[in-house]
């Protein structure tokens, strides 16, 4: 024989999954909500998606130039970071603003704590709580068909109504991505049905939210309430592509469970207690921070001493 | 109820039909016979013959070197040629007799006894332990001794274990079609030697000849039950197999006994029957030559000490160039820089393939996906065992419960970061477990 042989430990075979397919598969699952996004509040809608995207590739593409380190914008994680970042802000957000957004995410929240996997909070939540902090005008005017108009979760707020069927096909005010629910589950049944994520999490958090809110919501159990609350603002969006970030979500199913039930029982808190409407994202990266915790709780046992097998 | 299994577990390419209708050939060596002294779990054994002696087939060449070893048999008669370090299908270099086979296969004779049952159960113990009968399976654990529990009225269950879940191989497939009554005559005798046990044959559901040919060929055996388990790998790991079929779960301080089990794979059972029933010592086995870069894929009946490298000739050399060589099967069998190297006990396939998939990618950082803790089948978390171990937190990592992991693989199998997950993790147990034998 010719050429020298491989040797290395086992096991010798690997199953086709990379990271990078996982990143395409949540970038293609966002996009029904990104389309739908742009059709609901235009050109700037786009251009605010694109702007956010190319900001998060080329800041994590300079930091790992300037500290010298392998180049990891292949692994397409900044796109994902990039097009969530976008889907939550508002159509009307400049985008000078959303550059400085991109930026915050992946150098602040993403890199600095080590890259892929190291950070302890959801970059795009992060950036978005920074904008919602830092430029709150700006990220709170929601605009729809060029005027300001109320959020559907602000409306509720105020004690009026809301037409199911808008919440249902976007049609209403909101930030880019999280108005349309038909397109958000669209994109969720894809990330399940290809094995991305698991409904664990989006599940523990919705019904844990349900009963948060039949039980302190003031509605006592009003349906429409509660469809209204579950598809208004940016539970859906949350719920199923952000509190499901692998990196800042529990490792273990029933860390999952424990994360879902913190998730909904902070949302609730934040919107029917808290000044604001919305609490989706100060929920989710709240929950972020406690995961060192629930992971300490929630080990599974082994089989064979007392696990489940 | 679903069908028989556990939880976790991975579902690679099976690549077993390659070589699963390929008829097991005889096949005689060309060249010397290696012996390796160990070929078994436990003290080597001891040679009883010198360079120069002659010896014919199934005449004993070593031993065993304690309770928990086994003898070894010359598989032809010839001369020996010399007794010296050899490498082994393990690349370790282990001390060998060669013998240079003199092509009469003279054998010594062999007591079969007529009816195996008449046999009282220290004549059955003693005629597997004098055979050397070990677990042909992989591990080499001498049979005679897991047929020798402390306490052989708590034994229940008698387990077949035909899974052979690893992918590419087909020996045990081709045994079991081959030879049933071996298979079912081995079953019988080693429920007899157990007051209150069963018998289980378990069988993974992608070979449904092998359930229907079994399944049928025992209905008039009360104490006999084939299973159905689900195919997923590792189906054939000790405890995984016992939790499916019995629903008992046991950890890496405890012995398949304790759960009222002893568990034994299709090659060692028949091999027993025979070894009973014939008296014959054991000196061959089958074999599967496989993968992409052999010609023709095959299953070949191949006496102990023949090289690998005949059989690869045998199988009509290589169609393509290898890039990585295993024997055993892809997912725990050991990568070898040399394939010239003797069959033994212990070796089930030969598995050459054109690509490296371990090495075509670069492992990345973890995602923190839990696909590992998805398909641990000790219900482990791999991505922090083998951070763990990375950062040398031996502590941590017992205390994390690492030792409870068979090595199975499938956590470097599945992890889409293609980390070495299970290469960390072996070594932390290895350090666990010498540390404790230090204590």
């Amino acid at each position: 024989m010719s050429e020298l042989l491989h040797v290395s430990s086992s096991p010798h075979v690997r199953s086709k999954d990379t990271t990078q397919k996982i990143m395409l598969y949540v970038v293609i699952s966002l996009l029904p909500a990104a389309c739908f996004g742009v059709y609901n509040f235009g050109m700037q809608a786009l251009v605010l998606i694109l702007v956010t995207i190319a900001s998060c590739v080329l800041s994590e593409y300079v930091f790992n130039m300037i500290t010298k380190r392998k180049q990891t914008i292949q692994d397409l994680s900044a796109v994902v970071t990039g097009l969530l970042l976008a889907l939550n802000l508002p159509p009307a957000f400049p985008w000078y603003l959303a550059i400085v957004g991109g930026i915050f995410a992946i150098i602040v929240v993403k890199m600095v704590f080590g890259g892929l996997g190291q950070n302890f909070m959801n970059p795009a939540l992060g950036a978005r709580c920074f904008l919602l902090i830092s430029f709150t005008g700006y990220m709170t005017n929601f605009t729809y068909d060029g005027e300001s108009v109320a959020t559907p979760l602000a409306l509720l707020k105020a004690g009026e109504s809301v037409k199911t069927m808008d919440l249902f096909m976007g049609t209403t005010a909101g930030t880019i991505g999280e108005t349309c629910v038909i397109a958000l589950l669209a994109g969720a049944i894809f990330l399940i049905l290809m094995g991305v994520i698991q409904i664990t999490i989006p599940a523990s958090y919705i019904i844990t939210f349900a009963i948060f809110t039949f039980l302190f919501g003031g509605h006592g159990f009003d349906m429409t309430f509660l469809v209204a609350e579950l598809c208004g603002g940016g539970l859906m969006l949350g719920a199923f592509f952000m509190a499901t970030d692998y990196a800042t979500s529990p490792i273990t199913t029933n860390g999952r469970i424990i994360f879902g039930i913190c998730l909904g029982i902070l949302t609730g808190v934040f919107r029917f207690y808290g000044a604001s409407a919305e609490g989706v994202s100060y929920a989710i990266i709240f929950s972020n921070l406690l995961v060192p915790l629930i992971e300490r709780v929630s080990r599974p046992k082994a089989f064979g001493k007392g696990g489940k097998a | 109820m679903g069908i028989l299994t556990f939880k976790g577990g991975v579902h690679p390419y099976e690549g077993k039909e390659l070589s699963k209708d390929k008829p097991v050939t005889s096949y005689l060596p060309k060249n010397d016979l290696v012996f390796p002294l160990s070929q078994h779990i436990g003290a080597p054994a001891t040679p009883v013959v010198a360079k120069g002696d002659h010896v014919l087939a199934g005449q004993l060449i070593a031993e065993a070197g304690g309770f928990v070893s086994a003898p070894i048999y010359s598989s032809v008669s010839g001369t020996v040629k010399a007794i010296e370090p050899r490498r082994t299908g393990t690349s370790a270099m282990v001390q060998s007799i060669i013998i240079e086979n003199d092509g009469e296969y003279k054998s010594v004779e062999f007591q079969p006894v007529e009816d195996v049952f008449s046999l009282s159960k220290e004549e059955v113990i003693e005629r597997i332990k004098t055979a050397g009968i070990v677990g042909m399976g992989g591990a080499g654990f001498p049979t005679h001794v897991k047929l020798s529990p402390k306490e052989p009225e708590k034994i229940d269950y008698i387990i077949a274990n035909c899974a052979e879940c690893e992918p590419y191989l087909t020996s045990d497939y081709r045994l079991m079609l081959d030879e049933p009554e071996n298979l079912i005559g081995g079953m019988k005798l080693m429920v007899s030697l157990f007051e209150h046990a069963k018998g289980i044959i378990a069988i993974e559901d992608n070979k449904p000849d092998c359930i229907d040919l079994l399944t049928k060929m025992t209905a008039d055996e009360p104490k006999i039950e084939v299973k159905a388990v689900k195919t997923k790998y590792p189906q054939g790991s000790e405890r995984q197999m016992i939790f499916a079929t019995t629903g008992r779960a046991i950890n890496s301080a405890m012995l398949p006994a304790d759960a009222g089990c002893i568990v034994d794979n299709t090659a060692t059972i028949i091999n027993v029957y025979k070894a009973v029933k014939e008296g014959k010592p054991l000196t061959h086995r089958v074999v599967t030559i496989t993968g992409d870069a052999i010609n023709d894929p095959r299953n070949f009946d191949v006496l102990f000490g023949t090289s690998f490298a005949e059989l690869v000739e045998a199988a009509g050399g290589f169609k393509n160039q290898p890039e990585k060589i295993i024997s055993g099967g892809p997912m725990m069998g050991f990568a070898v820089f040399d394939y010239n190297f003797p069959v033994v006990k212990t070796t089930s396939s030969l598995l050459c393939m054109t690509k490296d998939e371990a090495a075509q990618y670069e492992p990345t950082a973890c995602i923190n996906c839990g696909r590992c803790v998805e398909v641990c089948p000790s219900r482990l978390i791999p991505s922090r065992l083998a951070k763990l171990m990375d950062h040398g937190d031996i502590e941590a990592f017992e205390k994390m419960d690492g030792v409870e992991c068979v090595e199975c693989g499938s956590c470097s199998y599945i992890c889409p970061a293609k980390r070495h997950l299970a290469q960390s993790i072996r070594a932390g147990r290895q350090t666990v477990l010498a540390n404790r034998r230090k204590k």
